[in-house]
Parts: C-alpha cells; structure tokens; sequence
C-alpha cells in the first residue's frame, strides 16, 4: 500500500516535470516559459523530499523558485519581452544537433538508471543514513568538505564586489554625463536620458544581491 | 487506536490541516472587523457596527457580498494567468500554516489519549516556511502583469522589487535564533524557551535585534503600511489588484490578511517563546491561549502601525532595507554566533 503511494506519487511529480519541461522549451511566450521552469523546481523539490533529502528540497524551493525565477520573471516583466514570432529557421544545422545532444542526454540518463538501479534511500526506510538531513549536510560541509565550501564562498564574495563595483561605475558616470548634458542646455533629452540611467541602475544591486 | 498505521495517521493529519485551516480562516475574518472597527476608533469614527450584534456578523456580509459581484475579467489580460494568479497567493499563504506549534502536549482528560498541538513536525520547517512564502511573491507578480493595465505592472513589479529585498533581512534576521537553538524545527525551538519559568524567550535571550528586524521585514513582506507600495492608492489605483473583482478579489485580500496572521505566528513562535508563559507546565492548555495571546497582539500591533504611519516613498524603501536593515541583520548574526559560541545565556 505504502510503497504503491509512494510510485504513484513518483509517477505524478516525475510527468509535471517532464512535462513542465518541455513546456519550457515548446512556449513561445517567454513568461510562460519561465512560470513553467518553476514549475519543473517544484516537482524537483517534490522528488527529494522522496529521497530522504528534505534539506536539499527546502533549498531548491528557496533559492531556484524562490530567488532566481522572481529575478527572471521581473526581468520579463520589466522588459516586456514581446511573444516569439514563427520566424523561417535561419540556422538549420542546430536542428541536427539538438538530436544528436538529446541522444547523448537519453544516453547517459539510461546508463545510470542502468549503473545504480533504485535510489537506496525512501522516505519511509528510517534504517537509511540521515544524509539528506540539516545537521548532517552541515556537519559534512565543514569538515569533509571544507575546501570546496570555502572556495565557493569567495567565488559569491568576489560576484557580489565585482556587481557592487559595475552599478556603481556605470551609475556614476551616466549620472555625471547627464549632469553635463543638461548644464550644456540640451535639455529635455538630457533629462528624460538621466532619469531612465538612473532609475535602471537603481535595480541593478538587487538583482544581482539577490542571487549572490 | 493505533496511531502508527500510516493510513489513520495521514487522515488524523488531515482532520488536523480542515481544522486549523477553518480556525485560522475565521480569525482572519474578524481580523478583518477588527481592524476596521480599530481604525475607525483611531480616527475617531464608528466603524461597521449595524451586522449583528457590534457588527459582529460583519465578515460574513462581506464575504456574500464577494460572492454575489460580478467577476471581471479584463479582455486584453492573459487568461489562464489571471486566473491562476489569486489561487497562488492564497495556496502559499495558507500552506505555511500546517508547521506551527500552536501548544504542548494535551492530555484529553479520563483517557489516556495526549497529543502535541501541531499538525506535522519536521527536520526543515523554517525553511519551509521560507520557501513557500517566497512562492508567495508570484500570485502577486502574476496578478499584476497578466491584468494588462500600467498600474497593475507597476504595482506587480514593486512588490516582486520589495519582497526579493525584504526576504534577505528577513531570513538573516532567523539565523540568530537558528544559531542558539540549533534546529530548523519549530516544536523543539519553542520548547527550548521553556527556560526560566516558561519566560526563557528568545526576545530576552540575546535576540532583541534580530526580533526588531524580523518585525520590520515581517510587515515589508506581508504589504502592510507603510510598506504599502504595491497598492499605494494614491499613485496606483489599487496596486497588483486593481484590475480584480468578486471574489479573485477577495482571494488576494484573504491572502494578505493570512500572510499577517503566519508572520505574526513565526515571531511568537521563534522570538516571544511559541505557547510558553509561567504556568504552562502546570496547565498545558493555557499554551494554547499564551499562543493566540500574542499572535492576536502582533495582529493589534499591525493594525495600529496602519492608523500611525505614513506610507514610505519608494527610494527610501530600498535604502532603508539595503542599507541600514540588511546590515543590521548580519551583525545580529555575529552577535549570536558569539553567544551561541561561548554558550552565554
């Protein structure tokens, strides 16, 4: 009965994110694209937390649909990406190649359902090694894994300076340039310009804070 | 009765969710009245008084009134999106409640049946909760683009701004109290607060900062004055919902006032000790109502925020969050990693 449950929600969550997925790929509109990528996280965070590994899920809900996606979404909406067009394939040689990369993908999926067979773990098998739970992830991650950990850490550190140094040299100097349109009396071109730097700049930290 | 077979327990689970989930929903209805009558007692009016008895029949007028309008939908919007984007919000909001202890231990008296007040507990709770509030932002963000109207857009794409910056100081804000409890679970971080007479709160354990900033970026995230901006009505019309009526309308409006009520339950849960007071461990069905004591005075204190202050302007939202209650947030952390380090308090 339990294991039964068990496949049938497997069976629910892996066809939302096969067909997510593809909904992805297949959407013209890039909004839809984008709200059916979170929902391929959320079936994601649905099959870890069938592998034991509740931690992992929480953090895919978190930062994948939590963070990343609001920050495309926005950056949608604030652009207001107009729907694709059917436009004559220009480069046809990709369509080959998708086939080909697609192939080597179905490849490598089989071979480790082949190599590894069923995950060991199940939610329900309280025998199976807590690795999936928040002490243990930590514990894991500053001892074994220190290194890793610490050279991740300063890569984020080095992302969030280099955004910080980017918004601000470009908002200095198109503030400085519009300063200088508008003293040389171009005016309402000089402020309609100034303004819109200005406030696009404005959003830049929290894009990129956020992801960091 | 065997509470083990996963069957019985799934459905005791699910008696659990129908009931805290109504409970919660009529609380929120006359968080509603409450919150009107307030208001009109700090502007020195009456407030709705006429429904039953002091208006206390109020909420359910409204709620017909809801169902019996008209349901808009404008011709040029995305429909399925439009559609989609009230049952978001609510879904989210309503979802976070099943992780909260709402009180200890209850022994049902002349039987030996005793059951905590919670309806699950796990190992990433607060994360969680995190997660699916930050789902939350969508229903929003949706509502505002799929409606095809400017004030719509513009109030959709300030909330998204907003909440992505409040959520930052918001789950920074936890870390203090995550570092001295050492668990994501919110049953064993209450019952750690069971210190001192059942006063060991985290508020009076070294939290006091974190407790400020999780407060501010609480309101922040639940739209509340004067972080009002996604609907500031003398700029935007209505913000996100302008576009809304019936009861997609009521959807959004329900989603805000549960959202107050979960963020007002994580604070008494992580920060004001959950259900403890002096003489739970006497009386364990006084928690619950310890519990509900201070959710109902953090609901008086957003009330009361909303007839005080005026709304902030949008830059001012952006530096105050950035630069002075982010920072705030990561010193707090320091505070607490030294406490929880040299194990003082």
């Amino acid at each position: 009965m339990e294991t039964l449950l068990l496949y049938a929600l497997f069976g629910l969550f892996a066809a939302l994110a096969i067909g997510c997925a593809i909904a992805v790929v297949v959407q013209r509109n890039p909004l839809y694209s984008a709200i059916s990528l979170i929902g391929v996280f959320i079936a994601l965070a649905a099959h870890y937390i069938m592998l034991a590994a509740p931690f992992i899920a929480a953090v895919q809900i978190i930062v994948y649909a939590g963070a990343i996606m609001v920050l495309v979404v926005f950056v949608i909406m604030l652009l207001n990406v107009e729907e694709a067009e059917h436009r004559p394939a220009r480069l046809r040689f990709l369509v080959p190649t998708a086939i080909l990369l697609a192939a080597v993908l179905f490849a490598e999926a089989a071979f480790v359902i082949y190599s590894v067979g069923d995950s060991p773990y199940s939610s329900l098998d309280t025998s199976a090694p807590p690795v999936g739970l928040t002490s243990s992830i930590g514990i894991s991650l500053f001892t074994e894994y220190l290194l890793p950990f610490e050279i991740t850490s300063i890569l984020l550190l080095m992302a969030i300076v280099g955004a910080i140094t980017l918004a601000r040299q470009a908002s200095i100097s198109e503030l400085r340039r519009a300063a200088a349109v508008t003293i040389t009396g171009d005016n309402a071109e000089a402020e309609t310009s100034g303004f819109q730097s200005a406030k696009s700049n404005e959003i830049t930290p929290v894009r990129t804070g956020a992801i960091n | 009765m065997n509470f083990d077979n996963p069957l019985i327990h799934a459905g005791l689970q699910f008696l659990g969710i129908f009931i805290a989930f109504n409970v919660v929903l009529m609380i929120v209805a006359y968080t509603v009245l409450a919150e009107r009558r307030v208001l009109a007692f700090i502007q020195g009016r009456v407030g709705p008084n006429r429904v039953g008895f002091g208006g206390s029949l109020q909420p359910f007028a409204d709620l017909l009134k809801f169902i019996f309008k008209e349901d808009i939908i404008p011709d040029k919007s995305t429909r399925f999106i439009y559609f989609i984007a009230p049952i978001i919000a609510t879904a989210a909001a309503l979802m976070t409640i099943i992780v909260y202890p709402f009180g200890p231990v209850i022994h049902i008296p002349f039987t030996d049946i005793s059951f905590p007040l919670v309806i699950t507990r796990f190992d990433v709770a607060l994360l969680y909760v995190l997660g699916v509030t930050s789902v939350g932002v969508y229903g929003i963000a949706l509502a505002g683009w799929s409606s095809n109207n400017k004030y719509s857009l513009m109030g959709g794409l300030r909330s998204a701004a907003q909440l992505i910056s409040y959520e930052l100081s918001l789950g920074l804000s936890l870390v203090g109290v995550i570092l001295q409890a050492g668990t994501l679970d919110l049953y064993s971080i209450v019952e750690q607060q069971g210190k001192w007479g059942g006063l060991g709160w985290f508020i009076l354990r070294g939290q006091f900062i974190g407790f400020i900033v999780y407060l501010i970026s609480a309101i922040a995230e639940t739209n509340r004055v004067p972080f009002d901006l996604p609907e500031a009505e003398t700029e935007l019309v209505a913000g996100f919902h302008t576009e809304y009526s019936a009861m997609k309308f009521a959807l959004f409006f329900m989603a805000e006032y549960v959202n107050m009520f979960t963020v007002s339950m994580l604070a008494t849960t992580l920060f004001l000790g959950g259900w403890n007071g002096p003489g739970v461990a006497q009386f364990p069905i006084l928690g619950l109502f310890y519990f509900l004591g201070k959710v109902f005075f953090f609901l008086f204190l957003y009330i009361w925020l909303r007839g005080t202050l005026p709304r902030f302007r949008f830059d001012q939202l952006m530096n105050f969050g950035w630069k002075f209650l982010l920072p705030l947030a990561i010193l707090n952390i320091i505070i607490s990693a030294t406490l929880a380090l040299f194990n003082i308090i």
